[in-house]
């Protein structure tokens, strides 16, 4: 029971127009990707759905409740991990619940039953700069829904990873989310990661950015590993490819 | 293992420079290039070291104790500082410059000043001290704290944290670094503030006995006294390294 859903949302900087008249809707256990070029206002759009900027025009609603330009409510994943360096893994996935008012101790407890999950275990006592870059974005994502059960943002929080690392945070990700049934907008510039992971893609396109298509990916989940190599995901590809190049 | 092998070699090198220094020292001294009574020999001034050794240690008691006191207060007040013009701009922009020209005063003007404001006693001393540490500490903390990740503090608030929360959780802990590093100066200059505030009225510490000698001419002591206080400010600097050693420990080998 937890959706989200952005109504008519534009936003300018310096009289410039970023985003103009976005609407979204993001069902319970969904994963929708919003697919756009580098610049085209997918990070303003985040931070008006987070709440940390109030759009010029349009609303956020969270489960019917408008959450327009209130943060605390939403919280997000970037590329860039934001592990505190100094807070082991373990204080650092509970930093939410902390900031939530629990107490040290019983927010250590709950987010220990987790790190199995997330496939962190043994990390919990480390510091994030022992950990590689795929183990830090697993617990980026971990403290994002130690945050939040209902709905994340994620901005492209597999692009700074290389090839092979981003392919088997693929696998890791799609089978996690199985597990928690996360509703997950999730940002990307990636063609590729976005048929491969979402239900639904939206388009957004153009300067001031708007969506301009709304693609389906009916391939059932849980997605066999090689989805990435077949006909339809091709088909899929070469759909948003046509679309991207002429709006 | 490396790194260890390094760090050695780089010892090895710094004492070998000592010794070659020491060695020359010796020789110009004891070849009477120098006149004895002005440069005594390394010898000389070990020895007045050991002989003056009772009332050197009375003396680094209460310099060190003014020291300390003094540190800790200007530790406070120039924390304070940074808390304070970090979190109200308006004060900010009204007391920074007035702090960076306090420091454009020689602690040496405004001793004599402060001795006959407060007396002889241990007074004047500290306020110095507090004076030339509270600056190093004020400027490093809150360059700490203004460098702090805007994208974590962002993350921070969407997640709902409050201003005191994200100085908590991101600026306080982020700026540890900088405090330490600001600290080992102020612990420097301490012991220099300290030493100087004596040699303009006072009853003990090592300036009044650094005074003391000069009126004498024994420059063997005078000597033994110079070492001694720069010992002291390295063995502050020490106990701060180790002390950020044990604070930070997710810092530990981090140049691997």
């Amino acid at each position: 029971m937890s959706e989200l859903v952005v109504k008519n949302v534009s936003k300018s900087f310096d009289n410039r127009k970023i985003i103009q008249d976005i609407n979204i809707t993001l069902h319970d256990g969904e994963l929708v990707c919003l697919l756009g070029m580098s610049g085209g206002g997918k990070t303003t759009l985040f931070n008006v759905i987070s709440g940390l900027t109030v759009p010029d025009e349009g609303e956020v609603f969270l489960d019917g409740e408008e959450i327009t330009g209130k943060p605390g409510k939403i919280s997000y994943m970037l590329q860039k991990d934001l592990l505190l360096p100094y807070r082991t893994i373990e204080d650092n996935v509970a930093l939410p619940l902390l900031i939530k008012g629990m107490k040290k101790k019983e927010a250590r407890a709950s987010v220990a039953a987790y790190f199995q999950e997330f496939g962190l275990e043994g990390t919990e006592k480390k510091y994030p700069r022992q950990l590689s870059g795929g183990m830090r974005q697993r617990a980026a994502l971990m403290r994002t829904y130690m945050f939040s059960r209902n709905v994340a943002l994620l901005d492209e929080p597999f692009s700074a990873l290389d090839t092979i690392t981003k392919g088997s945070m693929h696998k890791w990700y799609l089978n996690i989310m199985e597990q928690i049934r996360l509703s997950t907008l999730f940002i990307t510039h990636d063609i590729d990661e976005a048929v491969l992971l979402s239900d639904r893609i939206y388009l957004l396109t153009g300067s001031p950015g708007e969506i301009t298509h709304e693609i389906v990916i009916k391939e059932p989940k849980p997605r066999k590993g090689d989805f990435n190599l077949t006909e339809e995901f091709l088909a899929y590809k070469r759909r948003i490819l046509e679309r991207i190049g002429e709006p | 293992m490396k790194r260890k092998l390094q760090s050695i070699t780089f010892r090895i090198n710094t004492v070998a420079a000592i010794a070659v220094i020491l060695v020359i020292w010796q020789t110009v001294s004891a070849l009477g290039i120098v006149p004895g009574y002005m440069l005594p020999s390394p010898v000389e001034v070990f020895w007045a070291f050991v002989r003056e050794f009772p009332l050197l240690m009375e003396n680094s008691r209460v310099t060190l104790l003014e020291a300390l006191i003094g540190l800790l207060c200007g530790v406070g007040v120039g924390f304070v500082m940074a808390v304070l013009m970090d979190r109200f701009e308006a004060l900010y922009q009204a007391f920074y410059p007035l702090v960076v020209l306090t420091q454009t005063i020689p602690t040496v003007a405004i001793a004599p000043l402060l001795v006959l404001w407060f007396g002889y006693e241990m007074m004047p001393k500290i306020i110095l001290i507090i004076i030339a540490t509270f600056f190093p500490i004020t400027v490093g903390v809150l360059e700490g704290f203004r460098s702090a990740d805007k994208d974590t503090m962002n993350l921070l608030r969407s997640m709902g944290a409050t201003k005191f929360q994200i100085f908590r959780y991101v600026k306080l802990p982020g700026a540890m670094g900088q405090f330490f590093s600001s600290l080992r100066i102020s612990a420097a200059y301490s012991v220099v503030g300290a030493v100087i505030s004596e040699w303009l009225g006072g009853f003990s510490g090592l300036g009044v006995y650094m005074t003391r000698v000069k009126k004498a001419f024994a420059f063997d002591k005078m000597f033994a006294v110079i070492f001694l206080i720069s010992f002291i400010s390295l063995l502050l600097m020490k106990l701060v390294d180790y002390m950020q050693k044990k604070c930070m420990p997710w810092e530990d080998g981090n140049h691997e």
